[in-house]
């Protein structure tokens, strides 16, 4: 076992990561731990832009991008964090383009800006170009652009090390820890991939940047790497997971396989087409069409193969339709796209529309934190040196439903803003002394999963898991699909239990890695299901064919998962604010719901629509 | 209850499910091989859309769990594995089993040059190690600009195309020149140091090219275009290296 001592450490060398290291290194000893090299980060496959309202080719302000975000996010929204995030987006795009990232020019050699779902000029009159982009790969360009700038800056990596435990102060997880006590987080135990060998961080301050949870369904925009892992090691640890149930499904993914299909395809042009040719966007969002939100084209598409009007032999899937734009402007705007259609599909579209099916992509939920990426216990306290950003975090700025562009935008405001509050509470913080047994958990937990005697396969039970999870939580949910997946998971969990590892080497062992990722979904899996039978209402990415309506009066508010032991009260927060009557026994925990209150500033809720 | 895809990607593409082996070359220091390298062949059921990537999954997951490959995003955009498939440097995710004729046993390799560390997985160190020494990232002088520094489209197209690297190492890891001499920069590198010297924002040129003259520079590429076949992201890389060239000599960029 080797130990480390670093002011912060940051775990994920994703966007949000990066970002944050950019600021913490410049100021004190900072370390980032990745289980990926950093340019694997996922955040290199998102494609079409990140919104600031620049005003560079038309007029727009900070004030209608936050409208959007929070009108978008079916009110759910944090509206002071979506404004700050908002106004910082137009320094968050400078500061990358200053860092070297290629922007794609407008004529007057600008960044220019493209349309984007659900991006609109004064409050919803007609689509905006807000989208700053370098063709369809801007999330590759940011990662490369943050990575290169790491490099220029020194910053410490540890990769392909694999975070499985976070040290705090008090133990979180029976829910005993009173209201207003001072908690901190004081270190991480990693495993080292190549090796097999633990390492100990002690630190002053931690940013958990691990980004999202896509692997708990079948089909998937999402890496294979995206296992929740910052998400469950926090639930394990006693801290909640807010709106874990609102979880964005892409219109657009290759049909079949899931492949993001970037929303600037609609942006630059792009039809969705049902078997009749019909353009039916019309009909679902009048005024921006097919340039809706995410959740409401989804649910459109869906809708479109459920009442028969599917495309293909099975009437499965629709049509995206590129076949009226120029090749030259599709080889121009959107070149990678177009190439993933005629490497995957064998289509070409130029002249042949692309079969697209929802796809999942995006938890709107995560650890929750504050506007200063500050993690909090429960509904109100925060835990010291502890920070999140990115996917893994839920600040809120996408409510129920993100806009597309937005989370290349949060990881870059709310990373920066993780980097720059923990830094600076590290310069005036001192260590604290770990524990003598902070790794056994992890060391157990290793041993015993590779000593196992033979049992069920890792992948038997993971793609059990994520056929229910499509089957019954997917972009049409009632309570009894919920119910039915809750009920395939409780025996899942039990399975894995049993699970055994074929690999029981020390030197780069997958297997294992596969088996930790496994329990990790599982248990992201669960809260996901439970939070959405408590939800019933339809908002955003949660739509309940039970509950088709939204209800503010019983459900504005975010959910709070907690994982208590089965002694524990079975109210989760000390302060009960608007607590939701929800509990759910597994076998050793149970899974308690509390809530928090939605900060509302400028805008009243309305009806959504586009 | 929700409208999923029970039989997917099967219509869409035109090749029904077949049989296909892989021959696998396998390496783990800690197995009853210790330090030899071993060939396993494994047969598993394809379908019509499937990668190499998936075969390898079938593989892992129904078979050894131990066969060891690095993968990520599965969609050829994180440059996570890089692997000879049938004597080429391909993508695993990006190959589909169609198009590597799946009559025969297809032969999967650790990319060549790099130590291997287990099966398919290859260190990695030494590879980043040059791409760091380019200095790849924007060297700029003066004040801060208040907002955007401007660049005409015309000049941001001057680059583009080394934008797309993905440092996955196909291109470095297929060179004759870095297989002899690991020390050279190789392609990836040099690929890297192009998108820089090319930008018009960028002042650290000369002092890339400083670097890139050196003894294991540009000038050990012997223009076998190895590179620009292997690049699963579609750059012209034997061009940029020869314009990385053009401009040492010329010292025009």
């Amino acid at each position: 076992m080797q130990t480390h001592q670093y002011d912060v450490v940051i775990v994920g060398a994703g966007g949000a990561g990066m970002r944050a290291a950019l600021e913490a290194s410049g100021e004190v000893r900072t370390a980032v731990i990745s289980k990926l090299y950093p340019t694997r980060s996922h955040t290199g496959a998102a494609q079409g832009g990140m919104c600031a309202a620049l005003a560079n080719v038309e007029e727009d302000n900070w004030e209608w991008h936050t409208f959007d975000t929070v009108k978008g996010g079916d009110y759910l929204v944090d509206q002071d964090a979506a404004e700050i995030m908002a106004k910082e987006a137009i320094d968050a795009v400078l500061d990358l383009e200053r860092m070297g990232l290629p922007f794609n020019r407008t004529p007057e050699g600008r960044i220019d800006q493209r349309r984007f779902g659900g991006h609109t000029r004064n409050h919803g009159e007609a689509a905006v170009r807000r989208s700053c982009y370098a063709a369809d790969r801007t999330g590759h360009m940011i990662l490369q652009t943050l990575y290169q700038n790491c490099v220029k800056q020194d910053v410490e990596f540890f990769n392909e090390f694999y975070v499985l435990d976070l040290i705090t102060t008090h133990d979180l997880s029976q829910g005993d820890v009173a209201d207003g006590e001072e908690v901190h987080a004081t270190g991480v135990v990693a495993y080292d991939l190549q090796t097999g060998e633990i390492h100990v961080f002690q630190a002053k301050a931690i940013i958990f940047a691990t980004g999202g949870a896509g692997k708990i369904f079948k089909t998937t925009s999402n890496a294979h790497t995206l296992t929740g892992d910052g998400m469950a090691l926090a639930l394990r640890r006693g801290f909640p997971l807010e709106d874990m149930e609102f979880f964005q499904f892409h219109p657009t993914g290759l049909a079949g396989l899931g492949i993001l299909l970037s929303e600037a395809a609609r942006g630059e042009g792009g039809i969705l087409r049902n078997s009749e040719g019909e353009r039916f966007m019309e009909r679902y969002a009048p005024t921006i069409k097919d340039l809706a939100p995410r959740d409401i084209v989804a649910r459109s598409m869906a809708n479109e193969v459920r009442e028969g009007r599917g495309c293909g032999p099975n009437k499965d899937y629709v049509l995206l339709d590129l076949t009226h734009l120029e090749p030259a402007h599709i080889d121009a705007k959107l070149p990678d796209i177009t190439e993933f259609a005629r490497t995957y599909l064998g289509i070409e579209p130029y002249t042949e529309p692309v079969p697209v099916y929802p796809t999942a992509h995006y938890a709107m939920g995560g650890i929750p934190t504050n506007v200063e990426a500050e993690v909090l216990r429960d509904s109100h306290n925060v835990v010291k040196g502890l920070y999140a950003a990115g996917e893994v975090a839920c600040v809120s700025v996408h409510g129920s439903n993100r806009l597309g562009t937005n989370s290349l935008l949060d990881i870059n405001v709310f990373g920066k803003r993780a980097g720059r509050t923990a830094a600076a509470y590290a310069k005036t913080a001192s260590f604290t002394e770990l524990p003598a047994d902070a790794a056994d958990r992890t060391v157990a937990q290793l041993d015993e999963m590779r000593n196992r005697p033979d049992g069920d396969r890792v992948s038997d039970v993971r793609r059990e898991l994520q056929e229910t999870m499509d089957a019954n939580a997917q972009v049409f949910r009632t309570g009894e699909s919920l119910n039915q997946a809750l009920s395939d998971i409780r025996a899942l969990q039990a399975r894995f239990k049993n699970v055994s590892v074929q690999d029981k080497g020390r030197l780069f062992n997958t297997d294992l890695l596969e088996a930790l990722e496994l329990g990790f979904l599982l248990d992201i899996a669960e809260v996901t299901v439970v939070a959405a039978i408590n939800r019933k209402e339809s908002r955003g990415g949660h739509y309940r064919e039970d509950f088709p309506d939204r209800d503010d009066t019983n459900y504005m508010l975010h959910t709070m998962t907690y994982r208590r032991p089965p002694s524990a009260p079975d109210t989760a927060d000390g302060t009960v604010e608007g607590y939701f009557d929800h509990v759910e026994e597994f076998e050793g925990y149970k899974v308690v719901l509390g809530s928090k209150s939605v900060t509302q500033t400028r805008y009243e809720p309305m009806e959504r629509k586009y | 209850m929700t409208a999923t895809l029970e039989n997917p990607a099967t219509e869409v593409g035109t090749v029904p499910s077949f049989e296909v082996t892989l021959r696998v070359r396998r390496y783990s220091p800690e197995s009853e091989h210790g330090e030899e390298s071993t060939w396993d062949e494994f047969t598993v059921t394809a379908h019509g859309t499937d990668r190499v990537l998936d075969a390898l999954h079938k593989i892992k997951w129904e078979h050894d769990g131990s066969l060891t490959f690095r993968r990520s995003c599965a969609h050829g955009v994180c440059g996570s594995d890089a692997m000879r498939i049938n004597g080429r440097n391909r993508l695993a995710c990006k190959t589909l089993l169609k198009d590597v004729n799946p009559d025969k046993p297809i032969t999967v390799e650790p990319i060549k040059g790099l130590p291997v560390i287990k099966d398919l997985v290859v260190d990695m160190e030494p590879f980043f190690a040059s791409y760091r020494e380019i200095m790849p990232f924007l060297i700029t002088s003066g004040n801060e600009p208040s907002k955007e520094r401007i660049q005409s489209a015309e000049q941001r197209e001057r680059f583009d195309d080394t934008t797309k690297c993905i440092l996955c190492a196909a291109c470095t890891s297929s060179c004759p020149v870095f297989w002899t001499d690991g020390q050279y920069f190789g392609p990836a590198a040099i690929v890297n140091a192009h998108r820089f010297i090319f930008d018009s924002r960028d002042d650290g040129a000369t002092q890339r090219l400083e670097i890139l003259n050196d003894k294991e520079g540009v000038w050990r590429c012997r223009t076998t275009f190895n590179c620009t076949e292997a690049c699963p992201r579609g750059i012209e890389i034997t061009k940029a290296i020869q314009e990385v060239k053009r401009a040492m000599i010329r010292r025009a960029f």
